[in-house]
């Protein structure tokens, strides 16, 4: 099925209306992704949600990203369905500081509940505005934060793992 | 003439049969084990798969799987345990009555499968004592009753004094169990 | 006071019960404390992580193909579809285009397993309400789809099927043999099936109006697959971003009215047989494609024939760098979704240009269904809980992850 709206349209039609705030844009393929700054997110959710030609009206997807080098280290991700217009968005909003936060999209979206709460767990973004900020997969006695990039991958507390066979 | 189970060796007369205790009790028990399904992922729908009509569990005497653990012999960890998890598998483990007897299906119960990481216990034996395990990712519904059988012989092999000897206790010690 | 006073009297005492995480039935490890007054459920706090095995920090530390075992282990009760996700996925980002006849053999093995989840996810509603015939006979027929998924690659439930850019060895005549014999078996059994549950008038009692949700709460919390159909939207991944050439087939999308268990159980069933009408298309459309072609040709990321590995320098290069995972995969953001068993499952893949993804993410609808699950349950009874847990079709490997 074909979408009703291009990439062109709507980048048009957001930087319209929040003119620097959106930062960048990439369009290869064929969803567009658009950076944007991370005060203003659940304006433009909320502007994207009531827009009649718009009507993104369906959060797919939630979730963090580390990339340690650079100066806004954490990047928030969400991915956004207009089911009318079968039409897919990413946009991402780039975070930093000792305790990276960001604004809580539960107001919108009832699924970013838990997706955050996953982000949180994952990365330690604190989403301000979150009902019930808590630890959800891991154990909650857990004090560092697993998907960062300085995490090792295994158990630090193995005992039987030689190194001498795994080539270390 | 139908087979179902061989007799003890023992003297018999007319009426009476003379044999060792150790070997009757062995007998009862291992045709009547009663597991407890502690089925957690991708093993778990291979024992549904044993238990349903093709490979049919039950005709090894298992024919009332109990969840609840004080009514259960045989505990079978099928899935991968993570950290959060061990706790209740040990709780479980601790309800059950003696004589009680582990089985580990899956690389995962065994020893943390391929899953080597931060948040998964690797192999259960770091919290519970297990008799048997069972290797494959999942194993073939003949090789869980392959191990079922091999459970079968520890019961049915099993000296009465074995749960109150010093060596049991030794090995309960080791996981700060009584 | 006395007992007429204590029984009118305005203060209730609820209750807390613990269900789980060890379930009898096999769920899966997930945890709802509830307070129940009586029967009835006031509230409800759910606990995951039982089964947190930490796919995505793994999928960081592993190669493209290294990845498709754990694919594997998210919805495992069709984990080909979870494959050919991924694979599909990788090859959004290779730009890699794979032939007609591998996207039809895609499609039979993906519908297969999506038969093979629907058949455990209603045969165990019909064990939670006490119909433990239905199970039995079903799973005699899973056997088979068992066999055929054997055939194919070697493996019965988790199957790390086909490879980026098509399947691992062409399918030989049994695969096809197999492949009819289903095709005229199964149809007969699925009717009986059905003739157990639509109208019976105990399981009709015990599912119509449990675990309701309208459909602007279902879209909401982010519902999607035979969940946000039985509420009543046609939003089917296959339908609407098509993969795989499935807009070349002719199917229905069942849709239920009120998003109740029965609802969901009638839209699960319709789906089976809308899996059996575009197996039979994908099977007619194989067999007018040339039999040889099996996969893309994509020599720096599909192994060459051994044939080659021994006579030519390329072949033997490229040999060396797949098995030891040294191809680096072009810098790119995809996004792709697949219709799988419960629902729609994303993969979010942020590829730096190295060997192993720089971020992995996998977008489960099993999270997203626990996560509404207190509120469909609250104020219905416990046993009407059990039935909505087992109509969702929660996985407990997809739900952790």
């Amino acid at each position: 099925m074909e979408s009703t709206i291009t990439n062109e349209v709507f980048l048009q039609k957001l930087t319209d209306k929040f003119g620097d705030a959106i930062i960048s844009s990439v369009d290869d393929y064929g969803m567009l992704t658009v950076t944007a700054d991370s005060s203003k997110n659940i304006e433009i959710l909320n502007y994207l949600y009531d827009e009649p030609s718009l009507q993104v009206q369906f959060m797919t997807d939630l979730t963090g990203v580390h990339y340690p080098e650079q100066e806004l280290a954490f990047c928030v991700v969400y991915h956004l369905h207009s089911l009318v217009n079968n039409y897919r968005v990413r946009f991402k909003f780039f975070i930093g500081g000792e305790i990276p936060t960001i604004a809580s999209a539960t107001s919108v979206y009832a699924t970013a509940n838990w997706m955050e709460r996953e982000t949180y767990d994952f990365f330690g973004i604190i989403f301000e505005g979150h009902p019930d900020l808590r630890r959800i997969l891991n154990v909650d006695e857990m004090v560092a934060f697993p998907l960062r990039k300085e995490f090792p991958l295994e158990d630090p507390n193995r005992i039987d793992k030689k190194d001498y066979y795994f080539g270390r | 003439m139908v087979n179902i189970e061989k007799a003890p060796e023992g003297i018999e007369g007319p009426g009476f049969m003379a044999t060792n205790l150790d070997q009757v009790i062995g007998l009862a028990r291992k045709n009547s084990l009663w597991p407890l399904p502690f089925a957690t992922s991708c093993c778990g729908i291979e024992f549904m798969a044993t238990m349903a009509s093709t490979y049919d569990f039950s005709r090894f005497g298992s024919e009332r799987p109990s969840f609840s653990p004080r009514q259960a012999d045989l505990l079978m960890v099928m899935g991968t345990i993570a950290k959060k998890m061990a706790p209740v598998l040990r709780q479980v483990y601790e309800q059950m009555a003696e004589p009680k007897w582990v089985i580990a299906v899956g690389a995962c119960a065994s020893s943390g499968g391929i899953f080597d990481t931060y948040s998964v216990l690797q192999g259960i034996d770091e919290v519970i004592p297990v008799d048997v395990y069972v290797p494959g990712c999942p194993p073939r519904p003949e090789q869980i009753i392959d191990g079922f059988l091999r459970i079968q012989d520890l019961a049915a092999n099993e000296p009465l004094t074995r749960r109150s000897s010093e060596e049991y206790k030794r090995l309960l010690a080791k996981y700060d169990m009584k | 006071m006395s007992h007429i006073e204590l029984a009118n009297s305005e203060v209730k005492e609820t209750t807390t019960l613990n269900l789980g995480p060890t379930h009898p039935a096999t769920h899966g490890v997930f945890q709802n404390v509830l307070e129940v007054d009586g029967e009835r459920i006031m509230s409800a706090e759910p606990t995951i992580g039982y089964i947190h095995r930490a796919f995505e920090k793994l999928a960081e530390h592993r190669p493209f193909y290294q990845i498709t075992p754990i694919t594997d282990r998210l919805n495992y009760c069709s984990s080909p579809i979870n494959n050919l996700g991924w694979h599909m996925t990788v090859e959004k980002l290779l730009k890699l285009q794979t032939p007609k006849r591998v996207d039809y053999m895609r499609i039979v093995v993906m519908e297969l397993a999506r038969i093979s989840d629907h058949l455990i996810c209603n045969s165990i509603l019909g064990v939670d309400t006490g119909a433990f015939t239905g199970f039995l006979y079903v799973f005699q027929q899973r056997e088979k789809i068992y066999d055929i998924f054997e055939e194919i690659c070697g493996a019965r439930l988790t199957t790390n099927i086909g490879r980026i850019g098509g399947f691992e060895r062409n399918w030989n005549e049994n695969v096809f043999k197999k492949l009819d014999q289903f095709m005229i078996e199964f149809p007969k059994v699925w009717k009986e099936f059905e003739g157990l549950f639509n109208r019976s008038r105990i399981f009709m009692d015990r599912t119509i109006g449990t675990g309701p949700i309208s459909a602007e709460r279902a879209l909401n919390y982010g519902f999607t697959g035979p969940n946000l159909r039985a509420a009543g939207v046609d939003y089917d991944v296959r339908v609407h971003t098509p993969y795989s050439s499935y807009e070349e087939f002719e199917f229905d999308i069942p849709v239920g009215q009120h998003g109740d268990t029965y609802d969901r159980f009638m839209v699960i069933n319709g789906e089976v047989w809308e899996s059996l009408k575009i197996i039979e298309q994908a099977i007619d459309k194989i067999k007018k494609e040339p039999a040889d072609i099996y996969h893309a040709e994509a020599s720096h990321v599909y192994l060459p024939k051994k044939k080659e590995v021994y006579t030519s320098m390329e072949a033997l290069i490229y040999h060396f760098k797949i098995i030891m995972g040294e191809i680096n995969a072009p810098a790119g953001e995809i996004y792709h979704a697949v219709e799988g068993g419960n629902g729609e499952l994303g993969f979010y893949l942020i590829s730096d240009g190295g060997r192993t993804p720089y971020r992995l993410h996998f977008r489960r609808p099993s999270f997203i269904y626990y996560q509404a699950y207190p509120e469909m349950i609250k104020g219905g009874l416990i046993s009407d809980a059990i039935v909505t847990m087992s109509s969702l079709n929660v996985i407990a490997g997809e739900l952790d992850a």
